[in-house]
């Protein structure tokens, strides 16, 4: 074990998927030289050189295009958006191209494109440097969609994700970069797709939450735990597919849910999730379930702390589920 | 409807003259028999677009996208492209995927989308593809699938592979930002990519004069560092040539090449369109002048390689390949409902299998 950043774990992770298969490229804006605008791809371009650590032209579309020519032909393409905002230009290329090869192909050209992108608020970035997209991907059949909120499974995920069969948007909680770290397990370390993690037991309330927003419900939990309140926070890792058992189950034991994330609420994925505890806990709920989400605004800069949920918002949905 | 000048810059490689000979200083000197199975693989192409026409007409395939003017375009370039090449078509170019032994029933199977088609009914017609010839599966979006031909050429390239990808698309193509991205990305890497125009003057209803302001296609590639190269479409034998050079040239690590072949969609541009819409049947008359099929014959008669008999034969053998194909293929059951859940992922996740399961024990969505 060794203490790392989530930032330190990813780049530790690609340098050693880089070294351990020569399949593997990284691409994107400022990755080579400068070695990403987050400093995350730092010291691929020194050690695997130019011809696989490729400073891109800027047009994401043609990246992502790019890099599913380049998964058909062999390659393991891991794709950097510079910050997941810039990811609508490759829209296209990912939900018409990326996310249907293997179905429309009749499972004749898988392309496992790995997409990473900095996602969500919290780091003063203003309209397009703080959104959280994942809704747009998990409405794409074909899409494995994943965000990690602790160094251990950042290396995890991504090297599943390198080494997997499919396509995977692999959003970093950019906010979490530098201020988390954590155990990093040395050598392999997979952390299989659509299995989610009990970041803390309890045995009151559910609540669900990913990426940067996990450490907020952390924080939402010990607020409540003075009250004599025991909130279990489910951090299910990848999104889609989405370990609806631990869910399920977790449910079913408290009662009670809350869906916490950064996105803005309508037809954010926690109406997704909601709409499955409903389906399956129905006759175990107490309490309705609870969102907490940014707002159906434009992401603001001036007015970012207002927009982001924070611990206090979100031991108020716990407290509201426990009182009704 | 505004006439493009003529550009000196990029003149029109023509090998077939007016009077059916070729031109010898560019007649790529094929040997009579691949000239006639060349001749063959158009006709087989003419007669399946003219027999699918006639099953959509009459309900038994539910839309098409023909291709008959373009032979020359498809087959010409099919003919250059070897084991080990990828290609990256758009809907038009299956003379291609025959070049290459695509077998016939794997096209005719695609259009009906029942179990004979290993794509499985995912996609409309004239949506194929065949992994065993790294024929990459058509997308609908228009031009898509230019930065992929360019990532599968790095890749033979980052390998030291001597194999190349073609991209093919239309004139409408040439305005997306994928055209863009990928004759630039082919450009600053240069990969061994071609870069196929296929000029047929359309985009559904849209002439090229509305896709551009410069005088030809070919110009544009000079923006991105490449050699740009206009040939006549229509004429077999100079698309063989220029394709033949610009792969050898890709194989060979000199780079990417875009092509524009000039040439004219004689029918709709799908069965949906009604092109009396937007031009007029003198200029549909003038292209059939210069059918590609026909010219090829006059040049092989000149040979002394063709008569009445043998046109006669290759028309009705190609004829009778494409019906044996529709027979065959229609003996097919229709695709298994369940399949509308499989490869999706690799895996059948959890979710995907609760509506697999949800439909085909009849209680609908409830679990
Ligand atoms: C991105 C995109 N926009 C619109 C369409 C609808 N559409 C289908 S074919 C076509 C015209 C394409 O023209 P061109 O590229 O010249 O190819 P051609 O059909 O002439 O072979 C259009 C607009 C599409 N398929 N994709």
């Amino acid at each position: 074990m060794t203490q790392a950043t989530l930032l330190q774990a990813i780049r530790d992770t690609l340098h050693e998927e880089m070294a351990r298969d020569p399949r593997v490229v990284v691409m994107g804006e400022d990755v080579g030289r400068e070695g990403g605008v987050f400093r995350v791809t730092e010291g691929l371009h020194a050690k695997f050189g130019p011809d696989r650590v490729l400073d891109m032209p800027l047009n994401e579309g043609g990246i992502v295009g790019m890099a599913i020519g380049m998964a058909l032909n062999g390659l393991r393409p891991v794709v950097e958006i510079e910050f997941a905002d810039f990811i609508f230009p490759a829209f296209d290329q990912i939900v018409s191209e990326l996310a249907k090869l293997r179905y429309r192909s009749g499972g004749q050209f898988p392309a496992p494109v790995v997409i990473r992108a900095p996602s969500g608020g919290g780091i003063k970035g203003g309209h397009y440097h703080s959104q959280s997209p994942e809704a747009h991907f998990i409405h794409t059949a074909g899409l494995v969609v994943v965000s990690p909120s602790t160094p251990a499974d950042a290396k995890g995920l991504l090297a599943s994700a390198i080494r997997g069969p499919d396509p995977v948007l692999f959003f970093e909680p950019k906010a979490l970069y530098r201020t988390v770290k954590g155990e990093v397990p040395e050598g392999e370390h997979l952390v299989p797709f659509g299995k989610g993690r009990i970041a803390r037991p309890g045995e009151d309330v559910t609540l669900v939450a990913w990426g940067a927003m996990v450490p907020v419900a952390e924080k939402a939990a010990d607020a409540v735990a003075a009250e004599g309140v025991r909130v279990e926070v489910i951090d299910p890792r990848t999104l889609w597919p989405l370990d609806i058992a631990l869910i399920e189950d977790s449910v079913n034991r408290t009662g009670r849910a809350v869906v916490l994330h950064e996105a803005p609420r309508a037809c954010g994925f926690g109406a997704e999730v909601a709409a499955l505890v409903q389906e399956r806990c129905f006759l175990h709920l107490k309490a309705p379930i609870a969102r907490v989400t940014g707002y159906d605004t434009p992401f603001p800069y001036a007015l970012e702390k207002t927009y982001l949920p924070d611990p206090e918002k979100t031991a108020g949905a716990i407290r509201a589920a426990m009182n009704f | 409807m505004k006439k493009k000048a003529e550009s000196k810059e990029y003149p029109m490689v023509t090998v077939l003259l007016p009077d059916g000979m070729a031109d010898p200083a560019n007649d790529p000197g094929l040997p009579d028999p691949e000239l006639l199975a060349v001749f063959g693989k158009m006709n087989l192409v003419r007669a399946m677009d003219e027999k699918a026409i006639a099953l959509q007409r009459s309900g038994r395939i539910g839309f098409y996208v023909p291709s008959s003017g373009q032979e020359a375009c498809s087959v010409g370039a099919g003919y250059c492209v070897r084991e080990g090449d990828w290609l990256f078509p758009a809907y038009r170019d299956h003379g291609m995927a025959l070049m290459r032994g695509c077998p016939l029933v794997t096209l005719v199977a695609q259009l009906y989308g029942n179990d004979a088609d290993p794509t499985r009914g995912r996609q409309m017609p004239n949506h194929w593809c065949d992994q065993r010839i790294r024929l990459v599966s058509v997308s609908s979006p228009v031009a898509t699938q230019l930065p992929h031909a360019v990532g599968a050429s790095y890749a033979a390239k980052l390998r030291g592979e001597p194999v190349a990808a073609i991209a093919t698309f239309g004139d409408g193509g040439t305005s997306t930002g994928e055209f863009h991205a990928g004759m630039n990305f082919a450009g600053v890497f240069r990969t061994p990519t071609i870069f196929l125009c296929e000029n047929n003057q359309y985009a559904i209803s849209v002439h090229v004069s509305r896709q551009t302001a410069a005088p030809t296609l070919a110009a544009k590639a000079a923006a991105y560092g490449i050699p740009g190269i206009r040939v006549d479409g229509n004429d077999v034998l100079a698309v063989l040539k220029v394709a033949r050079e610009a792969l050898e040239r890709a194989r060979s690590g000199e780079g990417p090449t875009m092509i524009e072949a000039v040439t004219y969609r004689m029918g709709p541009h799908s069965t949906s369109d009604d092109p009396s819409v937007y031009r007029t049947e003198d200029e549909v008359a003038q292209w059939r002048r210069k059918d590609p099929i026909r010219r090829f014959a006059e040049h092989l008669r000149k040979r002394g390689l063709l008569d009445d008999a043998a046109e006669e034969a290759a028309r009705s053998e190609a004829k009778e390949a494409v019906q044996r194909a529709v027979e065959e293929v229609e003996a097919a059951p229709p695709v298994p409902v369940e399949s509308l859940f499989e490869d999706v992922f690799a895996e059948m996740p959890w979710h995907l299998a609760e509506q697999r399961d949800a439909l085909l024990s009849g209680k609908g969505e409830t679990r």
